[in-house]
Order: C-alpha cells, then structure tokens, then sequence
C-alpha cells in the first residue's frame, strides 16, 4: 500500500511543486530571464515564510487582491472584462508588471460573461443582464432552497444541488430535475431504467446546453489561464489552489437567503445545525480537491454572516463557527493553506476563532482593529490586508504609505503579516494602489 | 392578555405570540390593542439590538412577526389606524448596487420607530431620488451601498439634490459596509450610520425626537 502523507507532506509537497513549476505539457517551465526564476522563487518562499511563521523572510511581502479594478483601471467596463477574455488577461497582465505585488490571485474575477448567459444563471446579475456595463455583477439573494427542504439537503447534499438547487439557479439547467438516483444504479437487472431519462428532450436540452457552456468555460480558461502561465515566466506567482466556504454561508449566501437562514436559527435550528454538518465534508473535499488540482496550496474562504453586527456572540458559537472551524481544520489536514477572509469587522470574534494552529492559515483583515487581531489571532497566522477601500479611493498616496508603515512596525515586526487591500475593490486611486505596494517593499525590509 | 402578547413577541417565541393573537381575535380583543401590544414589543426589540443583546437574526423574526400579525388582525379592521410619525424619510441604495439586505433592515427599523418610510429599492438613480424628495416631501434621506461604485454614485446622488435646489430640506445619511466618516464627507452627506439602530438615532436627532 502507498505510504498516506501527513498533512505537513502534503502541503511541502505542493510548495515544492509550485517552486518547480511545470508548463502545461508537464515540461519545467522556462522562465524569460535568469533573474525573472529568481525573483519566483524568491516571491514564493516570501510568502511561505511569512505564513508559515518559522523564519522571518527577507521582507513583509504584499499583493494586491482586486476584484474588478485592474480592467476598470484599464478604462476597460466590466462588461467587455467579462465577454472579451483575450483582452481580460492581456489587462490583467499589464496590471500585474505595473504594480509587481510579490504575488497576483489570477484574472478570474471577471469570469466567462457567455457562459452565464448559456446556462441562464439567475443568482447573479451582471452587466447587460440587469447591471450597467460599467458596473461588477451582484447577488440575487433569494429562497433558493425552500424552508422545507433540509431533510433532503442532509440526507444526500449532492443529489439536492443536482435535482433541486441548480435547476433553480441556472435556468438551462432545467432538465436536472429529471436525472435518475445515481446511488439506485447498481445490477443488470433493471439498469436501463435508470437511464431513460437521459433520452427524454428536457435532459437532452440540457445537456447540449452543457457542452457548450463547457467549451465556452475551456476557451476562457485557456486565456485567463494562459496569463497565469505567461505572468510565472516573467516572475510573478499565483499561489491560489481554490476557495471553498463557511457552512453556514453556504445555507445564509445562496441556498436560504440571510432572511431565511435567520429565521431557521429559530425555526428549525436543528435541522439547520445537521445540514451545515452534512456540507462541511463537501466544503473541505472542495478545498483539498482544488488544490491537488491547481497545484497551490492557499484556500481563499470567504466569511460574510459571521462579522459582527450579524449574530450575537452565543449564536455566534453555536451556529457559525464549529462548522468553520471544522472546515479550517480538514483543509489543513489535507495539506493546504487556507486563507479565511474577515469581510468587514470582526472585533468581537477574535477570541473565539483565535485558536488555530499555528503557521497553517492565512487570514485576511478588512476593517478590524488590526492591534487585537495581532494579539489575538495573530499570534498563531499570518494576517494579510487592512488597507481599506475607504483609503484606497479617497485617500492620499501619503496616508497610505503611512498606514502600511505602520503596519509594518507594529504588525509586522515579527513577521506574520502580508500588505494587502482589506476588501475587494473596484475602483481605487491607481496611486494609492501603487503606494501600498512600494510602501511595503521600502519599509518592509527586515534586518 | 396584552402584557403577555408583548413578551412572547419580544422574547422570540413566535408560536406562542400568534397563538395568542388568534385567541385574542377570537376573543373579542379589540385588535387595535393588538397592534399596539405589537408596537410595543418592537420598541423593546429595537432597544435590545441598540443594546447588542439582540441582532440580526432578531430584527428578522420581529419583522416577520409583525406582519404575520397585521395579517391576522387586518380584516378585523375597518381600516388600518393611523399611527402618529414623527417625520418622513425616503431610502434607497444608489444606482448601479443592487444589495438590499442592510437597506431593508434600516427601512424596517425607522418604522417600526414611528417614521413613516418610503423605500425606492435598489439601483435608484439620482433623478428617482430627487423626485422622491419632490413629491413625498421627506426631512431625512438615506442613501445605501455595499460596492465601491457606490461611493460615487451616493455622491452624484447628493449633487443631484442640490442641483435641484433641495438640500437645505433634507438631511442626508448613508450607510453601507465599507462607509466610513471618510466616505461621507467625500459624498457630501450629512452622517453615516455605521448599523440600522445608527440610522434611526439620526433620524431622531435630526427631527428632535427624544
């Protein structure tokens, strides 16, 4: 039998992949210049030693973490960002050599505007489709799964999302409802039956729907892809392996609705806590399975309805966090980094989620008092971001020089700390973006 | 019976609440006291989230509380009562952001506070705002927003407002998660409310509500 790597194997081993970077033949990549591999390898290991809070590195490192602002910056709308995926990666690139963070997260923000529109997604509203071209698509909150529904999500989430919840959500994706029990396909006796439904026209029509979303989605990941790989031989690394999410954001963001899930916490609190419980093995394959795909080991994990204001500290406790934390835990367990993002402020939760291992996880910081998370949290992660979008919009090319230098000297002297924007932007000053980044590289220099 | 009524709502025990409103109807209880026992129970959520012991989850359960009640008690009504306001405010997140979740909250908390509300939802471009102030005629605005595009258009919003010749009628307080003193002072509002309890401490100090 195959000797099972440990977590600390596993996630080395796609450390050391990431440093010898492979093409997309498998052949070691070949970097523009001598000095462009050095300053890879040299902007990984940055970032490694930082969160993994061993030894210093050679400085703090920093990064930019946009949502929309490299295309907008580029005078670009987001409406072409999201149909024109040739010109989406060229801006992106010419983004990242302007700015040269340590490392970049990729141009996927964007995503395929033509995808969307083949499969009818409902969830989102994007430009041309209920948004202005110049503006980011946005959530359609809603009831996406009914208040009756938990049983069926607890007793088999996958067969839910495929039967129920994506037919509701992409609206070509009707003919789901249709597909047979897959666990029920077992003998030669009866098989066929199974399969009848895929003979039926609504089952057909989706699926012709499917491949053409699917060679939509290849041709756009050839383009957005092709910048990660063109943005590695000139230097630049993307580290990011995936995202996957918090339980109960997944039952609060998309399938209940933040109405809903409140009012569950009443309703039917048990059943909420068994179907967070029954997502967070999914949650956690989601993450480890997209890292050994990507080959990156961070794990971006979005956190909404935990910030505070949302829930009181008990409820807090009780629904929010265990599950979380389950899910921190499994992605370490299976070698990866993951980077949970604390959107807004999450002053009255440190104590709480303080407890991690140490040098396993990467948080990002938005509005929080950045003193106690580095007393708190900080003491075992790495933090990276708290340079606001308030500051990144409107404030000067000084104050933000003098912010990260602060940060630096007060967060960062001990190492555990990456400069970065705190939430994702769409719009900045360039120069303050730009500030933020030599800022770090002139003050961050540890001796 | 009324006492009662008001400690399930505000306690959170929906069951027991619309239990007894249906055996109030039932009863004979003028349901005019129920609303008022309604009202009441709001006033005690609204201060309990001031206080931090309530939240969210709440604020929800409240609203829904309350209009599941209204329901049950409206057709024992000839018509609804007029409830005494103290003033008038229009809301809406502005143009381009279509989150409303924040916004909704703020909108049912300025009423459930005796003001009366007209919300604009979402994308609500600058002329719609200005109309609004036009016809509705209200003391207060508040202009909501999640994205970074919104620090623009909340102020293109107030500039449209002073084009029309009408900002020295309203008061103008925004709101949103990434708003700070320094996004209100580039929008040209006169204050941000950092939650929906914020907002409604505003409106009163701006009408000289105790």
């Amino acid at each position: 039998m195959e000797k099972q790597l440990s977590p600390d194997e596993k996630l080395e081993a796609l450390w050391q992949g990431v440093l010898s970077k492979k093409d997309p033949q498998g052949n070691p990549l070949q970097f523009q210049s001598p000095e462009a591999e050095k300053a890879y390898r040299e902007r990984v290991l940055r970032f490694k030693d930082a969160i993994e809070m061993k030894k210093l590195p050679d400085r703090v490192p920093v990064t930019v973490f946009p949502s929309m602002f490299p295309w907008t910056y580029a005078g670009m709308t987001v409406q072409e960002a999201m149909y024109d995926y040739g010109k989406c990666a060229e801006v992106f690139q010419k983004f990242v050599l302007e700015f040269e963070p340590d490392v970049h997260w990729g141009a996927y923000a964007p995503g395929p505007g033509k995808f969307y529109e083949i499969l009818d997604y409902k969830l989102y509203s994007w430009p041309g489709h209920g948004v202005a071209p110049e503006y980011s698509y946005q959530c359609n909150e809603g009831e996406y799964m009914k208040p009756e529904e938990y049983d069926a999500l607890i007793q088999d989430p996958s067969g839910y999302f495929i039967n129920v919840y994506l037919p509701r959500v992409f609206g070509a994706l009707g003919g789901f409802q249709m597909l047979p029990f897959f666990p029920g396909i077992l003998e030669m006796y009866g098989v066929a039956l199974n399969f009848i439904p895929f003979g039926l026209p609504p089952v057909q029509g989706t699926f012709k729907a499917l491949f053409e979303a699917g060679a939509e989605a290849l041709q756009w990941i050839g383009a957005i892809g092709g910048a990660d790989g063109a943005l590695a031989t000139l230097g630049f690394p993307n580290i990011l392996g995936g995202f996957t999410k918090a339980p109960f954001d997944v039952i609060g963001d998309t399938l209940r609705g933040t109405k809903g899930i409140m009012l569950d916490m009443y309703r039917q609190p048990n059943k909420l806590l068994k179907a967070m419980e029954a997502l967070t093995p999914l949650m956690i394959k989601m993450g480890v399975g997209s890292a050994q795909a990507t080959g990156n080991p961070i794990i971006f994990v979005p956190l909404h309805k935990g910030a505070d204001g949302f829930l009181s500290d008990e409820q807090f406790k009780k629904f929010y966090w265990p599950t979380l934390k389950e899910v921190i835990l499994g992605l370490i367990e299976g070698g990866c980094i993951p980077l949970p993002a604390l959107e807004g402020f999450w002053n009255t939760r440190l104590e709480v989620v303080k407890d991690v291992p140490k040098g396993k996880t990467l948080w990002m910081v938005d509005q929080s008092d950045i003193a106690r998370v580095k007393k708190t949290l900080g003491k075992n992660a790495c933090l990276l971001g708290n340079v606001s979008s308030a500051m990144l919009n409107l404030g000067t090319p000084q104050e933000v020089r003098d912010h990260v230098k602060n940060l630096i000297h007060t967060v960062g002297k001990d190492g555990g700390l990456i400069i970065c924007n705190g939430a994702f932007f769409d719009h900045a000053r360039p120069e303050n973006v730009k500030a933020m980044v030599d800022a770090a590289k002139e003050y961050g220099v540890y001796k | 019976m009324s006492k009662k009524l008001v400690n399930a709502i505000a306690d959170m025990r929906e069951e027991e609440a619309l239990k007894l409103v249906r055996e109030m109807v039932k009863g004979g209880s003028d349901p005019l006291q129920i609303l008022d026992a309604a009202r009441e129970a709001m006033t005690i959520v609204g201060r309990r989230y001031e206080e931090g012991t309530y939240f969210l989850p709440e604020l929800m359960l409240a609203g829904e509380l309350l209009s599941q009640i209204t329901d049950i008690v409206k057709p024992e009504l000839a018509k609804m009562p007029e409830v005494k306001r103290y003033g008038k405010v229009v809301i809406g997140t502005v143009k381009g952001d279509i989150h409303d979740i924040g916004k909704n909250i703020v909108s049912f908390m300025l009423d459930v506070n005796g003001f009366e509300v007209l919300d604009l939802g979402v994308d609500v471009s600058p002329q719609k705002f200005v109309e609004a102030i036009r016809d509705f005629q209200p003391q207060v605005v508040g202009l909501s927003g999640f994205l970074t595009l919104a620090f623009d258009t909340m102020k293109e919003t107030v500039e449209a407002i002073q084009t029309a010749g009408l900002r020295d009628k309203v008061k103008i307080m925004i709101g949103g998660g990434q708003v700070t003193d320094k996004i209100c002072e580039y929008t040209g509002a006169d204050a941000y409310g950092k939650d929906a309890m914020a907002g409604v401490s505003l409106a009163r100090k701006w009408l000289g509500v105790k």
